[in-house]
């Protein structure tokens, strides 16, 4: 290599290409996204985070949350399952169809006790096949996607978290680590503003043997006045403040605790499908009302 | 241009003095720092509440700042100091505009100050690796600028023509940071770009700077110390040239997690990198086998050792780095401490032990006084075990966090408890690597004082040899 062009124009080169592909074509592809509609619902999702909620998302990011938290979701598959409602009036013909596709079901009993699920296949595509042909002799079926993996067993979500999810957030951060659960659907697993302020507060008293650090500087340790505090937490054993004292958190944990609420992202997309829905959000303004 | 006009290597190293002393002893601190951090945040692993009330050692806020001060305090700083001084040598040409450098070295350190401050204060940015508030990274910016643009000039004005591979390493670096870090600046601080996007550029950044910017900016003092410590010449430039053409070609791809919630062909892209790096690594490894062997000279904790245990880490670092790019590796090793883990033996077993080869070789050049060669091994044998017991334990504790995740008939909290041991390990590791930290400083700031205080005395000497002369006049 003789001259320094070579080694500028390489670099340049080699740079430029990644540039391209991690900056600006996801810039292209994703950085325009707007509101989607839900499957088969048709709300608009996702919404932004209005008040408390959105100032508790730069209260999460300034304490670095993110160092022991994801905000994301895997999945390993999905279980499609055929659920028969009715077997349409000439049940024989039904059951035939039923197995000119799957001959493993061509039981009898595959057509009594209904609703039940009559199949169980790889992905949607292979219902379809299913679907139509019950249908096509007045039979009624549904389908049921569920999706699948470790993730989901663990409760942390319904289905894997997609770009989609992320649109109204600033600074995004799913994170690279679990020393604790995922956070992606907190709001709607642990949907409790009172258990999360005393998680924030005192971890072992929710939790016996937790080791999340405790946010003590959160709240604020005072002599309880004339009437005790409606905000102050309620904490037995080791966690409880000194006779006469309570504890009450401080704007931020409240901001903290909307936020940690506000955190669900399980609406069933075009592109992460989950049937039936699951149940709807649970107001997650307790907090912010008092 | 003429052989009179080329300055002797001692003008040369004179030249350097002033920005290398600012942009290394600054760095000593920075490192020491950075250490308190460490310690501070694996604290929260043996005993959770022990910052309960204090903001300041939060995990949350002291792991970033180990971070910023490890990456933005301590090895950009040294590697530029470094790249500087080779800059020089290499070319037989004085460093341009030292006063000004040294100046790019004051505003970059007041920079990294200013960004730990705003860390301190809850201002993080929030992206692993890229922490600082946005005014700090202006500073940052600007002061690598004025540095990179005199590093240059430096290398424009040369004496000799010919390259050595170290140049193309340092100046693809000097070109490399101010692009990657603008870019992130301008996408994420300035005009942030929506959704994911954001969380794309922010790992395009951190695969870019750990991966590419480290390597450039060590190998390119790993190539020029072998063959000088060995007495060797480098065993063959075109096998370095294919380390630095892969590094660039497959290390800046490097960075997107197998798990994340981006389209799946970026993170195929980005582990079919990471896998591909192994490329280079053999190439290295090739480089220095062929380099080092029957070399008479002996480690023995010297020079030799850190360069090469700096080789060996990146080896290794690397390696890991491929394994766990492979889809069913991932899905146990994504999320856990191990992708922590060899990231640490990069930055402390590579990148850092490297510096301090270079750093011990070149500092004594500079300002004449030689370093006590037994703090120079005290020093390897403190920080050599040190890195060894931080990453290695985490990289085995993160294999045994992954396995109970993906274990689902274990609770979560058994995938966070069997990593805890790795924790209290690695907070040995990290104490060992202070001490080691605190020698460096020593080491620095000694070689910087006594200098001067040669100057001081040949001064005095000088002014006491006049003295009689002038008063029998
Ligand atoms: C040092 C690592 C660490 C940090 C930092 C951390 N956590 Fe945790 N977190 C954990 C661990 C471990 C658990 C599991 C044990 C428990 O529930 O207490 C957990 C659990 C949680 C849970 C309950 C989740 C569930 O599904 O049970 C919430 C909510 C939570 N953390 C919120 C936060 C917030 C908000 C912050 C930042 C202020 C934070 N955490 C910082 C480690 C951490």
């Amino acid at each position: 290599m003789k001259s320094s062009s070579t080694i500028f124009l390489a670099a340049f080169i080699a740079l430029s290409a990644s540039w391209a592909a991690f900056v600006l074509v996801p810039q292209i592809q994703l950085g325009r996204a707007d509101q989607a509609k839900t499957v088969p619902a048709e709300d608009k999702y996702p919404v932004a985070r209005a008040g408390l909620a959105a100032q508790g998302a730069e209260v999460y990011r300034s304490l670095g949350c993110v160092y022991c938290h994801s905000q994301q979701v895997g999945q390993q598959g999905v279980k499609v399952e055929v659920v028969l409602f009715d077997a349409g009036t000439n049940t024989s013909t039904t059951l035939a169809a039923i197995a000119k596709v799957n001959p493993e079901i061509n039981k009898p009993e595959t057509i009594t006790g209904l609703p039940k699920e009559i199949a169980r296949v790889a992905d949607i595509a292979a219902s379809d096949a299913l679907v139509k042909a019950v249908t096509a002799v007045g039979g009624k079926v549904e389908v049921n996607v569920i999706p699948t993996g470790s993730d989901i067993s663990r409760g942390w979500g319904k289905r894997r978290t997609v770009a989609q999810d992320y649109i109204y957030d600033s600074v995004v951060q799913p994170g690279t680590r679990r020393a604790g659960p995922d956070l992606a659907n907190v709001g709607s697993r642990l949907a409790d503003p009172n258990w999360q302020l005393n998680h924030l507060y005192a971890p072992k008293s929710v939790l016996k043997d937790s080791v999340m650090p405790s946010y003590r500087f959160l709240f604020e340790k005072r002599k309880i006045g004339k009437v005790a505090s409606a905000e102050a937490l309620k904490l037995t054993g080791d966690s409880a403040p000194a006779a006469g004292f309570e504890i009450v958190p401080t704007d931020k944990a409240r901001q903290l605790v909307a936020y940690l609420l506000s955190l669900r992202s399980d609406a069933p997309l075009f592109e992460s499908p989950v049937t039936p829905p699951p149940a709807p959000a649970p107001s997650t303004n307790t907090v912010a009302a008092k | 241009m003429t052989a009179t006009s080329t300055p002797s290597p001692k003008q040369i190293d004179s030249s350097c003095r002033l920005p290398l002393f600012t942009l290394f002893s600054g760095a000593a601190v920075w490192l020491v720092m950075s250490c308190v951090f460490g310690i501070a945040a694996s604290m929260t692993f043996h005993k959770p509440d022990i910052f309960a009330e204090c903001t300041v050692g939060t995990y949350g806020r002291a792991y970033p700042a180990w971070s910023h001060l490890l990456v933005y305090g301590f090895a950009i700083p040294s590697g530029l100091g470094v790249g500087l001084w080779l800059l020089a040598r290499l070319g037989r040409v004085e460093v341009a505009k030292p006063f000004v450098i040294s100046i790019g070295a004051k505003l970059w350190h007041a920079g990294v100050l200013v960004g730990l401050v705003g860390i301190m204060n809850g201002q993080t940015s929030g992206y692993e690796w890229f922490e600082l508030p946005r005014y700090a990274a202006v500073i940052l910016l600007l002061a690598f600028m004025l540095m990179a643009i005199w590093a240059f000039v430096t290398y424009s004005r040369r004496n000799e023509e010919s390259l050595y591979p170290s140049q193309w390493f340092t100046l693809a670096s000097l070109f490399w940071f101010p692009w990657i870090f603008s870019t992130t600046i301008l996408l994420l601080q300035f005009f942030p770009v929506r959704g994911v996007v954001q969380s794309s550029v922010a790992w395009w950044f951190a695969g870019n700077l750990l991966n590419v910017w480290l390597t450039l900016s060590g190998l390119a003092a790993t190539f020029y110390l072998l063959p000088k410590l060995t007495n060797r010449p480098l065993q063959s430039h075109y096998l370095a040239l294919f380390v630095f053409w892969t590094v660039l070609i497959f290390g800046t791809w490097t960075g997107i997690p197998m798990h994340s919630p981006l389209p799946a062909w970026m993170s195929t892209l980005s582990s079919a990198a990471a896998v591909m790096m192994i490329v280079p690594m053999l190439a290295l490894a090739s480089v220095v086998f062929l380099t080092t062997i029957g070399a008479k000279t002996a480690c023995g904790g010297g020079l030799l050792c850190f360069s090469k245990f700096g080789v060996l880490s990146f080896n290794l670092a690397t390696l890991a780095a491929a394994i766990a790019a492979c889809p069913a590796i991932a899905r146990i090793t994504d999320f856990t401490w191990f992708n922590h883990g060899h990231t640490t033996l990069r930055l402390y077993g590579f990148f850092a032990m490297t510096m301090f080869a270079a750093i011990y070789y070149i500092l004594p050049k500079v300002s004449g006084v030689e370093i006590c060669p037994r703090r120079i091994k005290g020093h390897f044998w403190v920080a050599m075990p040190g890195a060894l017991l931080l990453a290695v334990p985490m990289i085995i504790g993160g294999i045994k966090q992954g396995l109970k995740l993906a274990d689902m008939s274990a609770p979560f909290l058994d995938s966070t408890k069997v990593a805890m041991l790795g924790f209290r390990i690695g907070t040995l590791g990290e104490v060992l690597i202070a001490i080691g930290a605190l020698i460096f400083l020593a080491n620095v700031l000694l070689s910087i004082i006594s200098h001067y205080r040669v100057i001081a005395k040949s001064a005095i000497a000088d002014a006491t040899a006049k003295q009689p002369t002038e008063v029998r006049l």
